[in-house]
């Protein structure tokens, strides 16, 4: 099987951990990985931020890119569902009939991280090994965008040696937002705290999650206050093994 | 207390301050805070059970959303059918196409009656159109009768929530409220004593005031009948005993058959209060000789929903029924309250209605006042998809603002340009990457984090941290090691 990574824009520039992580685990999986040299970002925060023009051009730019690819993986749940969510609106829009017919022959091969694993591959074991206490949080576009629903537990689960403590009021936002968090940032840190509090009440040692966006907003708090807690991505602790453990723990 | 004419309404918003500065004196409100944290998890909690009680939830929403969604398009022959049914049966119906026309409305009746007073049931298309200290300055003394109303009247202050109102004041507030303005020195704090001063101040009222003004949850086209639901009873004496009723509905409230309500208040009663149905529920069609109000008015306000339903995307606003749902389950209005929106309307449903009712000359940092987390799309029995017109609306600000000189060196904006040069080839991308470590590398402390931004970076590292940039970016790993493999 190929499979095309779209390591999105933010992973590319500041979690190129995250990256080598996906790239470690899916060859261990026996998947055979491509990266299109060209890519760079889905559209979102213009999108979000109401620059329409200007994420219609990226969504373009996306689909012709990877209109001929057997498989779009993407670590990134709020990507994937900007992809499935907006690149229709901003279609009708902008776009015409020949673009809407590119978008729909590809929509159903892109898939982000978990799903891939689970729904596509049909694997929950991966055979990752992290002795560690961790804690999930399920971002605001894994649970409502896309409805991943608990497929990143179920792949958490099975990690040998993993201590996997629920995190209270899971569903709840932690205030990133995109640029929410700068234009309203007093509010998005109001929210933080609130989830900094779930966070540091589940003793774990690590918080995951499917976005890297959520996690450097948390882990940029808890950085901050000197917590003792550090964010990972959910392909790092996947791509942990006995011998190659995670780089966060190196 | 009885509203002056120099009480200026907070929640204009013509008036009101930009959401993000509006939020300040909140956010480091302890006891605000806690006072609406505490209020929406008792109603979250409540609200839960009953939805998860219901195996058809999904189905009903499913129903209110196409019997809102069919109102809305055809929405001038239902209210047409309405005005012709009410009329028939007693009634009489009055259009009023912006605030300032129903406000005359309104006035007229009063003054035909001779009424210096009046009672009214809770309705937030009052408060809408600023009714209170309209009549106040027009020599007419109005009373609420909905408890949380009664505080907020007393107390001088604006309603924080569509379905409870006074959700920012806790019980010791009321106590302070209701002892100050009834004179009663040794009120306690114990909800019994608190309801019954509040009976005791309403009884003379429903008794002496024989002019009553209502909104309402819904108008019913089929048989031109107008319903209310509450909580306390209150609005039932309003419905009863006086013997003039003037009733104040958006255009947008319209359902078309009575069977209707079957759906809609199955799913108003568990989102708005968490109770399987509401203790009050009032219908009444036009005047019934020798029982309750022998004149009945309705005023059908339009205040700029008409122009909302002819736009595609943003025409789901209106099908709201006001049930608050959103705002409950909204992780923002959970830390900030409503009178940050500067709006009767707060929450979710208030950041896109609200710069719609001012057809996008006002209030445009509420589209902005959203995580996107959509938390209000799940929890709306009507299934309105609140972010996707939060989109909407900050495309059409942003398509307003852009053109503004001012706006050109914002550092948002510029920002956003920028990253779209750079997004639309790779490898002005990848240089971009290489000097932005370059420019972070000033900031970057020996530890690789970041813990001070200057301009719009500051609004982050007021309260985060930021990793610096690493230096080699994914797609440069890559490349290396597809070269070491060759």
């Amino acid at each position: 099987m190929r499979v095309s990574l779209f390591i999105t824009c933010y992973n590319d520039s500041l979690y190129p951990e995250t990256g080598r992580a996906v790239v470690s685990l899916l060859e261990r999986l026996g998947v055979e990985l491509d990266f299109h040299p060209r890519q760079t970002c889905c559209g979102q925060m213009h999108a979000n931020s109401g620059f329409r023009g200007e994420a219609f051009s990226q969504a373009k730019r996306f689909i012709r890119m990877y209109q001929d690819t057997e498989t779009v993986l993407i670590p990134s749940s709020s990507c994937v569902a900007m992809i499935r969510e907006q690149y229709p609106t901003l279609i009708r829009e902008l776009g015409n009939q020949e673009l809407r017919n590119q978008f729909d022959a590809l929509l159903p091969r892109v898939y982000e991280l978990s799903e891939f694993l689970i729904d596509k591959l049909g694997v929950e074991d991966v055979g990752a090994y992290f002795p560690h206490r961790v804690t999930y949080h399920a971002s605001c576009h894994s649970l409502r965008g896309i409805h991943l629903g608990d497929r990143p537990q179920r792949l958490l689960r099975k990690v040998r040696g993993i201590d996997l403590v629920e995190l209270p009021n899971i569903d709840r936002c932690c205030g990133f937002g995109g640029t929410f968090s700068v234009k309203n940032g007093e509010v998005s840190s109001a929210m933080l705290t609130a989830k900094l509090q779930d966070l540091l009440s589940t003793k774990a040692e690590f918080c995951t999650a499917v976005d890297n966006s959520c996690l450097m907003h948390q882990g940029g708090a808890l950085h901050r206050q000197y917590a003792g807690m550090k964010t990972i991505h959910i392909a790092e602790i996947l791509a942990s093994t006995e011998a190659a453990p995670a780089e966060a723990l190196q | 207390m009885t509203p002056t004419a120099s009480h200026q309404p907070i929640l204009d918003p013509k008036f009101a301050l930009p959401f993000p500065k509006a939020v300040l004196p909140v956010l480091r409100n302890p006891q605000l805070r806690k006072n609406v944290a505490h209020a929406i998890d008792v109603i979250q909690t409540k609200r839960g059970k009953l939805v998860a009680e219901k195996a058809d939830w999904q189905e009903l929403r499913t129903s209110a959303d196409a019997i809102r969604t069919h109102v809305l398009e055809n929405l001038g022959a239902y209210l047409e059918q309405f005005e012709e049914r009410c009329t028939a049966a007693g009634g009489t119906v009055h259009w009023a196409a912006d605030a300032e026309e129903a406000r005359r409305i309104v006035l007229d009746i009063l003054r035909e009656e001779k009424a210096s007073e009046v009672i009214k049931i809770k309705t937030m298309t009052s408060a809408e159109i600023q009714l209170n200290p309209y009549l106040a300055t027009n020599g007419v003394k109005a009373y609420e009768t909905d408890l949380a109303e009664i505080i907020l009247q007393l107390g001088e202050q604006e309603p924080s929530h569509i379905v409870v109102p006074a959700l920012h004041v806790n019980r010791s507030q009321v106590r302070e409220i209701f002892s100050r303005t009834m004179g009663l020195k040794d009120l306690s704090d114990e909800p019994k004593a608190l309801t019954n001063a509040a009976r005791n101040y309403l009884r003379r009222k429903f008794l002496e005031i024989p002019t009553a003004i209502s909104g309402a949850n819904f108008l019913v086209a089929e048989t031109g009948s107008v319903a209310v639901v509450e909580s306390e009873g209150n609005g039932r004496m309003c419905l009863t005993l006086p013997k003039t009723m003037i009733t104040i509905a958006g255009i947008e409230k319209v359902l078309p058959r009575y069977r209707d309500l079957e759906v809609v208040l199955q799913l108003l009663g568990r989102s708005a209060t968490g109770e399987r149905m509401n203790p009050y529920n009032s219908i009444w069609t036009g005047v019934t000789p020798g029982d309750g109000p022998q004149k009945f008015h309705v005023i059908l306000l339009d205040n700029g929903r008409s122009s909302i339903l002819g736009r595609k995307t943003e025409r789901q606003t209106l099908k709201c029924i006001r049930c608050a749902a959103c705002m409950n389950s909204c992780p923002v209005y959970r830390q900030t309250g409503g009178h940050a929106y500067g709006s009767v309307y707060p929450g979710p449903i208030g950041a896109i209605l609200t710069p719609q009712l001012m057809q996008m000359h006002y209030a445009q940092t509420l589209p902005f006042a959203s995580s996107l987390c959509g938390a209000c799309y799940e929890a709306c029995p009507v299934k309105i998809n609140i972010p996707e017109v939060l989109l909407e609306l900050r495309s059409q600000v942003v398509n307003q603002e852009r053109k503004d000189l001012k706006r050109f060196f914002d550092p948002m904006y510029l920002g956003l340009r920028v990253a779209n040069l750079l997004f639309a080839r790779a490898w002005i991308f990848h240089t971009a990457q290489f000097f932005g470590r370059f420019g972070l590398g000033m900031f970057t402390r020996s530890d690789g984090w970041i813990h001070s931004l200057p301009s719009v970076g500051g609004k982050w590292t007021q309260t985060r941290d930021l990793r610096g940039m690493p230096k080699q970016p994914f797609h440069a790993w890559w490349a290396a090691r597809k070269k070491e493999a060759k």
